[in-house]
């Protein structure tokens, strides 16, 4: 059992758990699945500044979902560190490999791409460009466009909404330029 | 602060999704109370297996989401669709049968409007381009610092950084 669960888990597996926390999320707590509005959460908390968008009750709106994050990163470290994660480098296909090394990826080993998105990495440009700017860009884009995937792909698409269908066609589209047109030049 | 009525006149009017999160989803109507220690374990509970999961499944990875924006594996596909199915039936199941939350109170999930959309195409291609950049969305910024990750701390920040930034920019962009 526990050499099951140490394996990486296919999809049938992984996406029906994932789209189980949308009625947990409603049945036991009674709150709708996304994770972005944790980031408002946090700024309306520490740095209000006066902005209008920061002054609400932060306590009683978002408590339950900074919670709920924190949650993630317990499970993040169960899951690594617990449940133990076997491979060495993800078994993405040869393809992604051989696309990746003509970018100049040579260490496949681990979730992320450590020559860039590591200590070291963040002093280059691709990997400062991928950490901070990445991550700047999605968490704006998350709060500008009103969820991220969780709240907009899972949720908002659980829940037949339109406006989060056109935002996922936005998150792909944006994902697709950011592969094909800024990749290639960033790690040339 | 010093009562009930000041809390609630408190909320921003522009805060549509007040009356239940600010979120994306649709707003639930719940009683509201204060987080209680079983409501916070629920949360805790709920969040690790969601972060167990995110980091099992691999979806975490920057590698598996670049093999995603490259068409080269059915993974990602299969996870976001399949999980995409489950949700969307149990939520019309919640729906149709009525269910309650285990507090008794009703399941309200409103749909959020398009209107004019354009916050919904900018804001998606803005965070489409840091999820593509970076290979992580939030969920995965969390699983990715408690996997051991320490960088992606910095990531963290800069989301903050860019919620604060939209909050700050609000009034100035074409929603």
């Amino acid at each position: 059992m526990i050499e099951l669960i140490s394996q990486p888990w296919p999809w049938y597996i992984a996406g029906p758990a994932i789209g189980l926390m949308v009625p947990l999320l409603l049945i036991l707590a009674g709150k709708p699945f996304g994770i972005s509005s944790s980031l408002r959460h946090i700024c309306a908390a520490t740095v209000p500044a006066g902005i209008e968008y920061l002054k609400y009750d932060w306590k009683r709106i978002g408590l339950w979902n900074l919670v709920f994050a924190g949650g993630i990163v317990v499970g993040g470290y169960v899951a690594m560190h617990v449940l133990a994660f076997p491979d060495p480098a993800i078994a993405i296909s040869d393809e992604t490999v051989s696309d990746l090394r003509n970018l100049g990826v040579s260490n496949f080993e681990g979730l992320v791409p450590v020559e860039f998105v590591s200590w070291a990495g963040l002093a280059t440009l691709p990997g400062f460009v991928m950490i901070v700017v990445g991550g700047f860009l999605a968490g704006f884009g998350a709060r500008y466009a009103g969820g991220c995937t969780s709240g907009h792909a899972i949720m908002g698409l659980s829940n037949l909404q339109l406006a989060s269908l056109v935002a996922v066609i936005g998150f792909f589209a944006g994902g697709l330029f950011a592969t094909h047109v800024i990749l290639p030049v960033l790690l040339r | 602060m010093s009562s009930a009525t000041s809390e609630l006149t408190q909320v921003p009017p522009d805060c549509e999704e007040i009356g239940g999160t600010p979120y994306s989803g649709g707003s639930v109507k719940v009683e509201l109370r204060t987080l209680s220690a079983a409501d916070a374990s629920i949360y805790l509970v709920l969040g690790i297996l969601f972060g167990v999961v995110l980091i099992k499944s691999e979806v975490v990875s920057w590698f598996r989401i670049q093999e995603m924006f490259r068409f080269q594996a059915f993974h990602m596909y299969g996870v976001i669709g399949s999980a995409v199915v489950v949700g969307m039936i149990s939520l019309q199941l919640i729906k149709r049968l009525g269910l309650r939350t285990i507090h008794g109170e009703t399941i309200e999930v409103a749909s959020k409007p398009l209107g004019r959309g354009v916050s919904y195409v900018a804001g998606g291609l803005i965070f489409g381009i840091g999820w593509g950049l970076l290979g992580a969305c939030p969920g995965p910024i969390y699983a990715l610092f408690g996997a051991g990750v320490s960088v992606i701390v910095v990531s963290f920040v800069a989301a903050l950084a860019g919620a604060w930034t939209y909050g700050l920019t609000k009034r100035f962009l074409p929603h």
